[in-house]
């Protein structure tokens, strides 16, 4: 990140959204809102005085909502601009007007109460989509109790725990500070249920294997439980992992888990969470008790993959993440000339396959720009002067805006790199006067010749 | 004599075409009786398109297209909407059957919509026989 945004020729613009795109491949106008952040970003040094003195804590979103960050903040220590934003939900300032802690303590004179959002509209030839993806919210299915239990953690949640910088400083513990001595691992949460998603988001079973190896690293005689359905370690030295970990003396039981519970039917149940199974290599029900159990959650298109799409004109899969425009020989590209897709927006995947999408994708878009020129679609609409009435039908038909009316002639006029081909004006011109290039009537008619003898 | 239907389908490039497509690579098998025209847009096709099909001796004329609102083109689908609409009451009037013409929304993710479609609307073509203006099958 750090070594992009040195770049001179990239220009990153950090908490900005994209509010609209107009124009085609080559030639896209895109409209950029500049979200206020209340720091100058030309004056703030990145010292971090303001975060210390400022007075009013939220829930840390970075850290999956289990530590605290102040009303003004950098999301995460590495975060590139180095520069941090305040919260306006949080901040007294913005709340009940007074404050301003981080304005009296910040040498730099950064802070600026006034900022307003800012649109900048930028000309760029193509654009390339990494919007990513969400990660599933276990609390939607109630047996495994998260939310419900304290000591039932998501994968993200479990990540951040284990992080040296995270709201643990790196220790694993239960919600009362204690270590645990035994940890259940449960595999496909929201994954590979027809409930939920039935794909496979791909890097659950390899992120809940590198777990175990932490927890056996930090807790050496923790007992250790992976639950799954089966383990799919696909990638390249990822099988040698997976024979470590088992080496590692990791309790592996091929079930997905039924229940999470703290109902203790035995002593040696009592005050813990138990989890319901059925072990289908043993063919016998089960029930672990263990003090913490991590559900290894899987990946989902943004909730707001809908609108990002309809802004793009990119289209949709059956399971809501952005279409490639051929899913075996072409995986970056997508319906929209000049608009690419890269990373989890098009699918979950993991890191490398994430690395190779986003080089391919940046390759396909140095290839246009080192030609220099974009070869549009052959097949757009022309209009037969001889023969156009000048009814003007198809003016209002044109969902670009490509036909215009030569008031001079009294005809209408196609804009060549505007026409995308699309044809409603062919069939809707009285006349006839418009010919669809490689899609003409007399074709279309002959085919339909063809396709009944 | 078995009727065996022959429906003439409008398929859109970007969905409906490309739903064909995924049915095909993944090895959907669906009747030979909808013959698939390619076209750029489900706007493309016009009355005279679906006229000439019927008069070439089609037992039914499937379009498809994009869903309202995921039209490649934005709005092309609402025009090939309305037109079908229009055109339903005529072929009702001159002994053709409204029935024998229908549109369907099918995007490019639905690949098993394609055989499905296909299914049904080759079975309720099968059910109506053939089409009046088709002289292979009356036997004038
Ligand atoms: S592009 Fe499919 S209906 Fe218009």
């Amino acid at each position: 990140m750090a070594s992009v945004r040195s770049d001179e020729n990239i220009e990153l613009m950090t908490y900005s959204e994209v509010v609209d795109v107009s124009g085609y491949v080559g030639n896209f106008k895109v409209k950029i809102r500049k979200n206020p952040r209340y720091v100058d970003e030309d004056k703030c040094t990145g010292c971090g005085v303001c975060q210390e003195k400022c007075p009013f804590k939220a829930d840390n979103e970075f850290d999956a909502g289990m530590g605290q960050r102040k009303a003004i903040y950098t999301p995460f220590p590495q975060a590139v601009p180095n520069v941090p934003v305040i919260d306006r939900d949080v901040c007294a300032y913005f709340l009940k007007g007074k404050c301003q802690a981080c304005e009296k303590f910040c040498e730099a004179n950064a802070i600026d109460f006034e900022q307003t959002e800012k649109f900048v509209e930028v000309d760029v030839g193509s654009i390339i989509i990494t919007t990513g993806f969400d990660s599933f919210d276990p609390s939607v299915i109630a047996p495994y109790g998260y939310g419900r239990y304290d000591n039932v953690y998501s994968g993200l949640q479990f990540e951040r725990m284990s992080n040296a910088s995270g709201p643990t400083d790196g220790k694993l513990q239960l919600k009362d500070g204690s270590q645990p001595k035994s940890v259940a691992i449960l595999h496909c949460v929201g994954s590979r249920d027809i409930n939920y998603h039935e794909y496979c988001s791909r890097v659950c079973c390899m992120y809940s294997l590198k777990f175990s190896h932490i927890i056996g690293e930090k807790i050496p005689d923790a007992e250790i439980y992976q639950l799954y359905i089966d383990l799919r370690c696909f990638g390249k030295g990822y099988e040698e992992f997976y024979n470590r970990i088992q080496e590692e003396g990791v309790n592996f039981v091929r079930g997905r888990a039924a229940e999470v519970t703290d109902l203790a039917e035995t002593a040696d149940e009592e005050g813990k969470l138990i989890v319901l199974c059925e072990d289908t290599l043993i063919g016998r029900q089960r029930r672990i008790p263990v003090d913490m159990v991590v559900l290894s959650t899987g990946l989902e298109p943004r909730a707001d993959a809908g609108e990002t799409a309809k802004m793009f004109s990119l289209s949709r899969s059956a399971d809501g993440f952005f279409l490639e425009k051929h899913p075996k020989l072409d995986p970056v590209a997508t319906m929209t000339d000049g608009v690419f897709i890269a990373g989890c927006c098009q699918g979950p995947k993991d890191i490398p396959d994430t690395v190779a999408q986003a080089s391919a994708a940046a390759a396909r878009v140095l290839s246009m720009i080192s030609k220099g020129k974009v070869e549009i679609e052959a097949a757009i609409s022309v209009v037969d002067e001889e023969i156009c009435s000048g009814c003007k039908t198809c003016l209002d038909l044109c969902p670009y805006g490509a036909i215009t009316f030569d008031e001079e002639k009294s005809v209408a006029f196609i804009n060549e790199a505007l026409c995308k081909g699309c044809g409603t004006c062919v069939a809707a011109c009285p006349s006839g006067a418009i010919i669809g290039k490689h899609f003409t009537t007399e074709q279309i008619l002959a085919q339909i010749e063809g396709v009944l003898v | 004599m078995n009727f065996e239907p022959k429906i003439v389908g409008f398929f859109c490039n970007w969905c409906s075409y490309a739903g064909a497509d995924l049915a095909g690579t993944s090895r959907k098998k669906y009747a030979p009786n909808v013959r698939i025209i390619r076209v750029m847009c489900s706007g493309r096709v016009n009355e005279s398109l679906i006229l000439k099909a019927f008069a070439a001796g089609a037992d039914g004329v499937l379009v498809c297209g994009c869903h309202p609102g995921d039209c490649h083109y934005l709005k092309g689908n609402l025009s090939a909407r309305r037109r079908v609409a229009g055109l339903k009451p005529l072929l009702e009037a001159v002994g053709i059957g409204n029935d024998r013409l229908r549109l369907e929304w099918i995007s490019a993710s639905e690949g098993p919509k394609v055989p499905e479609t296909v299914k049904s609307f080759t079975s309720e073509i099968k059910q109506l026989g053939p089409s009046p203006l088709n002289g292979r099958h009356n036997g004038s």
